[in-house]
């Protein structure tokens, strides 16, 4: 045979593969097919196709790896178990830029499903490769290895710690600071993923200054960079105080509060997740969002939204509530009570609701001023359906029930405690009479109110033991008002009366 | 001598009488004498109760005295006592009335100032407000520009489409669709009337994207307005014009000499790093297995530090002038095969 008649059989063997590995590729893309692909056996075919000469076929075969292992575990184990990892890694040291994306591709796809996976890949070398790539010339191998290194530090502390000690963090840092919105938000997301485990994490990422550049970037456009730069900031701020106080450091309020204005949810869930994060350390820092009018911005955007975006914002108001009552003060004027009944009537969600009636409860335990903010909003009947429904979870019902008593304990708003005589559980009962029983000895005005409306009607049909504290409650309603009235309104009056009319003798 | 009878007279009676008077005395005796015992007891009682009563009257004068005395001291005491007490519930009453002004200050001003707390809610209520107001214009603003770039898209959008369809515009003989005689023209009517058209990429841009490695193509010349070239070549059989026109094949052939470029300018930049990798390929296919051939591993591990001429010592190891290319432990290759080893004889005969 001619030499071209040779060289054509290789060639025709090429243009078949790259074929084969094309159209692997495009029907990996799709995930019914992905199935079929599996059945056939695609793994150990491609294998040997990631070693080929042709640096093409090579990336098209890595992409389509990257694909398959992207779509469920088993796959990415059958990538690991074959033993592709080492191979995978040795080239993205040498390749040219396509091939370094696919390979990082493939390995963000192993890494994201679940810790061990992401074991393995740190237990082949794979971070140090990786750290390398972000140093890259191209943009697009930067993104890649980065959005790898994220997922592998998602999982939990000790691979976060791995990719931190293979010298990430100042690279990625340096990635925040590019120019491209894509890699700004890929940087952003692997910053948030590591600094979400531990204190000392977050210290590490703190120290090679990524703060000051995570600010500026709260002032971009683009809505999906806001979140995960917004989501960074959080998970840095929630471990402790110093470091809350080095977020607010640079200056983030009140741009933050624009944030809370923006047209994407996810960017508002997460901006009101960092003010809760700073809100709940300390009370100076809760002073501090207070003064800059932070309240008045997350109950807006608690008017604005539904169900769990909500969640972060209705939380906020609880912590700030709680830390001293010139704060839940503050809550209060900033009309922040009726927006919170208005989440705990309109919710679905039960821990919503829950989070509802824990930051009433908060607000309310302080003096008899809150209390009664807090009562006039109608939100303790609502707060009594839950407790008693059966349909709330234990979570809600252990809520509700100390929100009320807490409530209950300074409310000496009379209106508001009137209709909980007739529906309430004896042991909430017992605080309800307990208030009466202070504040009727001392206003007239009152106690001809309660007894007009039929309160004390009620109270007598209250059955206690006596020596409890509740019949000394009673008692002690009872000595406000003269003995005929008291007897008028016991139960079985009606029959003394007309026993006595049987034994009357009447003059002649 | 009468009173001598009277006398004699008296004398018997005076046995008689002696004798009475005697026993009559007797009878008395015990009576007077019980009397007298009764009138002296008595008399000594009254002399000794008058006695007492004096001593009584002097007692009471001095207990009175005394009495009087110890009650003035007590009353002295109580008038002092009560002086103080006076005093210290005074300097009392002073002491609560200056605290209860100092606790009254002190709270009202550092610890808990109404007015303060008043003003700072009230600070707060104007800063939420100035805040919610400042974020409604800022989502008013972001929203308005967010129509604005809609709009624009829109406009390009539309723009784009008419310079695509540009060949729907109507002509005066037929009217476009967009042209309907019996309507109004269509809006997109004007807009393809204003746009130009959208032309497809002219040959000169296509020449631009042939492969800057195939030279031969390229023409000696390479000044864009010179020499078009089509595919249709020119008729042989040309007459030749009249005049001093040269050759047409000639002048065509030095026209469109193709570029004749050097070896240098010819091979691409990439040619030697290309060579390499396909070497590298080469190689690769052609090897058996990749494993690397490891070298001895203590080869390179003991290597001893060897001086120069002028800075070895006898103290710092043979300089490489020096070196001996003998073997300098020959002992150390010899095996003890064919040797055989008594361990007792050899601890008993002594080391040798």
């Amino acid at each position: 045979m001619s030499q071209r008649q040779v060289l054509q059989v290789f060639e025709q063997y090429q243009k078949a593969r790259t074929q084969f590995v094309q159209m692997v590729a495009e029907l990996a893309t799709r995930p019914q097919n992905i199935e079929t692909l599996q059945n056939a056996g695609v793994m150990s075919l491609l294998r040997p196709l990631l070693l080929d000469v042709v640096p093409t076929i090579q990336q098209t075969a890595a992409l389509a790896l990257g694909r398959l292992a992207n779509y469920n575990d088993d796959l990415a184990e059958a990538v690991v178990k074959g033993d592709i990892l080492p191979q995978l890694v040795y080239s993205l040291a040498e390749q040219n830029r396509f091939y370094k994306k696919a390979a990082a591709f493939v390995l963000r796809a192993v890494g994201k499903h679940s810790p061990q996976l992401a074991q393995a890949i740190v237990d082949c070398g794979a971070l140090d490769t990786l750290v390398v790539c972000l140093e890259d010339f191209d943009p697009g191998v930067k993104e890649a290895s980065a959005w790898a290194l994220g997922y592998i530090a998602r999982h939990n502390g000790e691979l976060s710690q791995a990719v931190v000690d293979a010298g990430a963090v100042p690279l990625l840092v340096l990635c925040i600071q590019e120019p491209e919105i894509a890699l700004k938000r890929i940087a952003a997301s692997a910053l948030s993923d590591i600094s979400k485990h531990s204190p000392e994490l977050a210290q590490t990422v703190v120290d090679a200054g990524a703060i000051a550049h995570l600010a500026q970037m709260i002032l971009n456009l683009d809505a999906k960079l806001k979140r995960q730069v917004l989501s960074a900031l959080s998970q840095i701020a929630k471990h402790s105080v110093d470091l809350a106080e080095m977020v607010v450091e640079a200056e983030i309020f009140p741009v933050v509060l624009t944030c809370l204005k923006d047209k994407d949810e996810y960017v508002k869930k997460n901006a009101s997740t960092l003010i809760r994060e700073i809100a709940k350390h300390t009370p100076e820092l809760s002073q501090l969002i207070v003064n800059a009018g932070g309240v008045a911005a997350v109950i807006d955007c608690i008017g604005s939204c539904k169900g769990n975006i909500r969640l972060p914002g209705i939380m906020m108001l609880g912590y700030v509530a709680a830390h001293s009552e010139n704060l839940a003060m503050a809550v209060i004027i900033s009309k922040g009570v009726p927006q919170l009944a208005i989440c705990l009537s309109e919710e679905s969600e039960d821990h919503i609701k829950a989070a509802a009636a824990w930051a009433l409860g908060q607000i309310g335990r302080h003096t008899p001023e809150h209390a009664r903010a807090v009562a006039v909003t109608n939100a303790l009947p609502i707060l009594l359906s839950l407790y008693m429904s059966q349909d709330s979870s234990e979570d809600l019902q252990i809520k509700s029930k100390k929100a009320i008593k807490n409530i209950l304990q300074k409310c000496t708003y009379l209106p508001a405690l009137e209709p909980f005589l007739y529906d309430a559980p004896p042991n909430i009962l017992k605080h309800v009479v307990g208030q009466f029983s202070k504040v009727l000895p001392h206003d007239s005005k009152a106690r001809r109110l309660f007894v007009t409306s039929g309160g004390l009607k009620k109270v007598q049909e209250i059955k206690a033991e006596p020596g409890s504290l509740l019949q000394e409650y009673i008692n002690n309603i009872n000595n406000c008002y003269p003995e005929e009235i008291v007897r008028y309104y016991s139960p079985g009056y009606s029959e003394t009366l007309l026993q006595r009319v049987d034994s009357y003798q009447p003059l002649v | 001598m009468a009173t001598l009878v009277s006398l004699q007279s008296r004398l018997p009676l005076i046995d008689c009488q002696y004798y009475y008077r005697n026993r009559t005395v007797d009878g008395y005796r015990k009576k007077e004498y019980k009397a007298a015992v009764k009138i002296q007891s008595w008399f000594r009682g009254c002399r000794v109760r008058a006695y007492i009563r004096y001593l009584n009257k002097m007692m009471t004068v001095i207990q009175k005295w005394w009495r009087g005395y110890l009650g003035r001291k007590h009353y002295r005491q109580m008038v002092k006592t009560a002086y103080l007490t006076m005093k210290m519930n005074f300097y009392n009453e002073m002491a609560v009335r200056i605290q209860k002004r100092w606790r009254g200050f002190k709270i009202r001003k550092y610890c808990f100032n109404y007015y303060y707390l008043k003003e700072y809610l009230r600070a707060i209520s104007d800063t939420n407000q100035a805040i919610r107001e400042a974020l409604e214009e800022f989502a008013e603003m972001r929203g308005r520009e967010k129509k604005k770039a809609d709009l624009e898209k829109e406009e390009k959008r539309k723009q784009n489409q008419a310079r695509k369809t540009h060949y729907l515009l109507s002509t005066k003989q037929i009217p476009g669709i967009y042209n309907s005689p019996f309507r109004d023209p269509d809006p997109m009517e004007f807009e393809i009337r204003k746009v130009r058209a959208f032309q497809m990429p002219s040959a000169a841009h296509q020449i631009q994207q042939t492969d800057y490695e195939d030279l031969s193509t390229w023409l000696a010349c390479t000044s864009k307005r010179s020499f078009p070239r089509s595919d249709i070549l020119p008729p042989i059989n040309r007459k030749q014009c009249q005049g001093p026109f040269r050759d047409i094949a000639e002048v065509l052939q030095q026209r469109y000499k193709p570029l004749q470029p050097t070896l240098r300018v010819a091979t691409s930049i990439n040619s030697e790093k290309d060579a390499r990798e396909e070497l590298r390929r080469e190689e690769w296919n052609n090897r058996v297995h990749d494993n690397v051939f490891l070298p001895f591993s203590s080869f390179s591990k003991n290597e001893k530090y060897v001086p120069m001429v002028q800075t070895s010592t006898k103290y710092n190891g043979i300089s490489y002038a020096q070196k001996q290319f003998q073997e300098e432990e020959p002992t150390k290759w010899m095996s003890n095969k064919g040797k055989i080893i008594y361990p007792v004889l050899e601890r008993v005969l002594g080391k040798s």
